[in-house]
C-alpha cells in the first residue's frame, strides 16, 4: 500500500456542529495531478489543510509517503512541512517586506540552509530572474504567484499542494502558471490542485468533487486518457440530470455544473452522483 | 535577514524602539541622577552651614589658635570643605553698641556660602557690615567707620575700618560688623584667641560624631558640637529622595515593559499571517519564538544605546537646572542601561512571543 503518495482513509473533520469533511476515502498515487473541485465551503481548502499536515483530521488516517500523520507530534508534523510539502497559495502569502528573491530563501531558510544562487535560479525557473529585488508590492499578481511557486518548490517537495493558485489571475497568468504545473507534473511531481474552475482543472489527470464535505465524485480509475479539454465540449452539459443537484446557491450551481459537465466530457456515461 | 526586516518595517518598530529609548533615557537620567544626587545633595546641604562647630569646653571662655589648630588637624583633609575660626568682641560705632566678628573670610566662603555679598569681602583694614548693621548705620561701601571698645584688661581701643560692603545671612549674623582676624587682634591688642570655630565637612551624621568624640578626647579645652538639626535632616531627605527616584525607576522601568508588551503584541497581531505562512512553511515554535526574541533584544540593544545618549543629556540638564552644575556622568551606567533595556524587552516580549507560537499554520489556507 505504501505505493501511494497519500492516503486518505475514512476522514472527517468537525468544528463544532459543522462536518466540514465527513468520512472522506482518497489515495493518491506518486506523480498524479489530482484536481479538488467543489462549491464554496465545500470542506476544498480543509482537505487541503490535512493533505499538507497543517491542520489534523477530526477522524480517520492520513498516510503520507507511508507515514501515518497521527502518530506523529506538532513537531514531527512541522519537519513534514518542511520537508516533503510545498504550498501554493491564491492570496500568495509573500512577506511584504521581502524581496523576491528573500521570499525564496525564507523557506531555504527553515528548511536548511540559505542559498542566494538556488534561490535565484529557481525564480529564473519562473521567469522571474529580472525581479528578484522587487519587493511583492512592485510586483504583479501573476508575477507574486511566480515568487509563491518558486518558494514552494525551492525545497523540492514530494508534495505540491495548490489552493486556488489561479483564483486571482487573468488569463494569461493563469496561462503561465498552469504551464509551469505542467512541467512540474512532466517531472514526476505528485499535485493536488484546488479550484473553481473547470478549465484549469481539466489539466489534471484526475479530477475529485466535494459537496457539503463529501466526495461526490472521483473520476480516477476509468483509464481513459486524460481530460482532452472538456470545458470547450458544452454539447455534453445539458440535459445533464445531476445540474438540479441540491446546492447553496447560483454561482455554486453553475459551478457544478461545470464540473459535472467536465466530468461527462471526459467519461461519458460514467457520471454516477454518490449523493 | 533579520536587520533588513527591521530596517523595512521601522514605521511599527519605531513606535517600540521609541518606547524603549525613552525608557532608557529615564532609567539612565533617574541612576544618574540617584548616583548623583547624594553627592549634589552633601554639597547643597553644606551650603547650609557648618556641620560642626568649636568653643570652648564649659562654655565660657576662649580657646587659644593652637588648640584650633590641633583640632582642625584631627580632622580629614579629604572631608574638610571649610574650617573658620571666630572672635568675637563687643564694640561701639558712634556711641552704639555692635558686635564685631574677626574672622578669615576665605574660609568663610566655604563655610557659609550662602553669604550674599554686596560689594565685596573685607582686605587688611576694611569692614563688611551685616545687612541689619549697615542699615542701623547709614554706612554705604567705600564709607569710613571708627569701632572703639575695650579689651579683657580694660584697656581703650580704638581704630578705623573702610566698608568694603555688606552681607545678608539671614540669621542674627545680619547685626554684626566683620573684620579680618588679624585687624581684630590688632585692634584688641589680643591675639590668639577665638570664641567659636565653624568646620564644614562633608561626612555623614555617624562620621561627626565619630569625629567630635575623638576631638574631645584628645583636646579637653576644645568642645565639638556636631549642628544635630543640619546633619539629621540632611540624611532624612537624602534617603528619601533616594527611595523615590528608585521607585520612580521602577515604575517607568514597568511602564517600558508593558509599552514593548503591547506593540509587540500589535506586532505579533498584525503579523499572524506572516508566522502562519512561516510555521506552513516548516518554522517550528523554537524557530518563531527564536526570531521575534532576536527582534526583541535587537530592539532592546538599539533603544538602550538611544536612550542612555538622551539619558545623559537629561540627567546633565536636570542636575544643571536644579542644581546648578554640571554633573559627571558615569560611564559605566552606558553598558548597564543597554543590558537593562535588552532585558527588559526580553521579558515583555515573552507574552506576545507566546501568542505568536501559538498562530495556527492552517490560517494561511483559509481566506483571512
Ligand atoms: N477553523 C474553522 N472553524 C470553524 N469552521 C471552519 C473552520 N475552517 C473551515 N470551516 C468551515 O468548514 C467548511 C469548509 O470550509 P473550507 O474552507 O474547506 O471550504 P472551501 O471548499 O475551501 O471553500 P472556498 O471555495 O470558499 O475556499 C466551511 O463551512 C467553513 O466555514
Ligand atoms: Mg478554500
Amino acid at each position: 500500500m505504501t505505493e501511494n503518495m497519500m492516503e486518505i482513509r475514512d476522514v472527517s473533520k468537525i468544528y463544532g456542529p459543522l462536518r466540514a469533511l465527513k468520512n472522506i476515502s482518497l489515495d493518491v498515487p506518486p506523480g498524479q495531478w489530482l484536481a479538488v473541485m467543489g462549491s464554496s465551503g465545500s470542506g476544498k481548502t480543509t482537505l487541503m489543510n490535512i493533505m499538507g499536515c497543517l491542520d489534523t483530521p477530526s477522524l480517520g488516517e492520513v498516510t503520507l509517503d507511508g507515514v501515518r500523520l497521527a502518530k506523529l507530534s506538532p513537531g514531527e508534523l512541522t519537519a513534514i512541512r518542511r520537508e516533503a510539502i510545498g504550498l501554493i497559495f491564491q492570496q500568495f502569502h509573500l512577506i511584504g517586506y521581502l524581496t523576491a528573491l528573500e521570499n525564496v530563501m525564507v523557506a531555504q531558510f527553515y528548511h536548511s540552509m540559505v542559498d542566494e544562487a538556488e534561490a535565484f535560479d529557481a525564480l529564473k525557473k519562473v521567469g522571474l530572474g529580472d525581479r528578484a529585488k522587487h519587493l511583492p508590492r512592485q510586483l504583479s499578481g501573476g508575477e507574486q504567484q511566480r515568487v509563491c511557486i518558486a518558494r514552494a518548490l525551492i525545497n523540492h517537495p514530494k508534495l505540491i499542494l495548490a489552493d486556488e493558485p489561479t483564483g486571482n489571475l487573468d488569463e494569461t497568468n493563469e496561462g503561465t502558471v498552469m504551464e509551469i504545473l505542467h512541467d512540474l507534473h512532466d517531472a514526476g511531481s505528485t499535485i493536488v490542485l484546488v479550484t473553481h474552475a473547470p478549465e484549469v482543472a481539466s489539466h489534471a489527470e484526475r479530477i475529485i468533487v466535494l459537496e457539503h464535505g463529501r466526495l461526490v465524485s472521483d473520476n480516477a480509475g476509468k483509464n481513459g486518457p486524460p481530460p482532452a479539454d472538456p470545458a470547450k465540449s458544452p454539447g455534453a452539459a445539458p440535459a445533464n440530470e445531476a445540474v438540479g443537484e441540491a446546492s447553496d446557491d447560483g454561482a455554486a450551481i453553475g459551478d457544478d455544473a461545470a464540473v459535472k459537465a467536465a466530468n461527462a466530457a471526459s467519461d461519458p456515461g460514467g457520471l454516477n452522483p454518490t449523493k | 535577514m533579520l536587520f533588513s526586516s527591521l530596517l523595512r518595517r521601522r514605521s511599527r518598530l519605531l513606535v517600540a524602539l521609541f518606547g524603549i529609548a525613552i525608557g532608557a533615557t529615564v532609567l539612565l537620567g533617574l541612576v544618574t541622577l540617584c548616583y548623583d544626587i547624594p553627592r549634589q545633595l552633601r554639597d547643597e546641604f553644606r551650603s547650609y552651614g557648618a556641620n560642626l562647630v568649636f568653643v570652648k569646653s564649659g562654655g565660657t571662655g576662649r580657646m587659644t589658635m593652637g588648640e584650633l589648630e590641633r583640632a582642625r588637624a584631627m580632622l580629614p583633609p579629604e572631608e574638610l570643605v571649610g574650617f573658620a575660626p571666630f572672635r568675637y568682641e563687643s564694640v561701639r560705632n558712634n556711641m552704639l553698641p555692635y558686635t564685631a566678628a574677626g574672622t578669615d573670610f576665605e574660609a568663610v566662603k566655604k563655610t557659609s556660602p550662602y553669604w550674599r555679598v554686596e560689594g565685596r569681602m573685607p582686605e587688611r583694614g576694611e569692614i563688611l557690615l551685616g545687612a541689619d548693621a549697615a542699615e542701623a548705620t547709614g554706612l554705604v561701601p567705600g564709607s569710613a567707620m571708627a569701632l572703639d571698645g575695650r579689651n579683657e584688661k580694660q584697656e581703650r581701643y580704638e581704630k578705623e575700618f573702610v566698608v568694603s560692603g555688606t552681607v545678608a545671612t539671614g540669621g542674627a549674623e545680619d547685626g554684626f560688623l566683620f573684620v579680618n582676624l588679624p585687624d581684630m587682634e590688632e585692634m584688641t591688642g589680643e591675639p590668639d584667641r577665638a570664641d567659636l570655630a565653624e568646620a564644614s565637612l562633608s561626612a555623614d551624621a555617624e562620621k561627626l560624631n565619630f569625629l567630635s568624640r575623638a576631638v574631645k578626647n584628645a583636646l579637653p579645652g576644645v568642645d565639638p558640637k556636631p549642628v544635630a538639626r543640619v546633619t539629621r535632616s540632611e540624611e532624612t531627605v537624602m534617603t528619601k529622595l533616594t527611595s523615590l527616584v528608585y521607585l520612580v525607576t521602577l515604575v517607568v522601568l514597568l511602564l517600558t515593559m508593558i509599552c514593548v508588551a503591547t506593540t509587540m503584541m500589535t506586532v505579533v497581531l498584525e503579523r499572524r499571517r506572516e508566522i502562519g505562512l512561516k510555521k506552513a512553511l516548516g518554522a517550528d515554535n523554537k524557530r518563531v519564538a527564536k526570531e521575534f526574541l532576536a527582534e526583541g533584544l535587537v530592539l532592546g540593544i538599539f533603544g538602550g544605546l538611544l536612550g542612555s545618549f538622551l539619558g545623559l543629556l537629561f540627567s546633565r540638564m536636570v542636575s544643571v537646572s536644579v542644581f546648578g552644575r554640571a554633573l559627571a556622568p558615569e560611564p559605566a551606567l552606558i553598558p548597564l542601561t543597554v543590558a537593562v533595556s535588552a532585558l527588559v524587552t526580553v521579558i515583555a516580549c515573552l507574552v506576545p512571543v507566546r501568542r505568536a507560537v501559538d498562530v495556527e499554520p492552517a490560517l494561511v489556507l483559509r481566506g483571512e
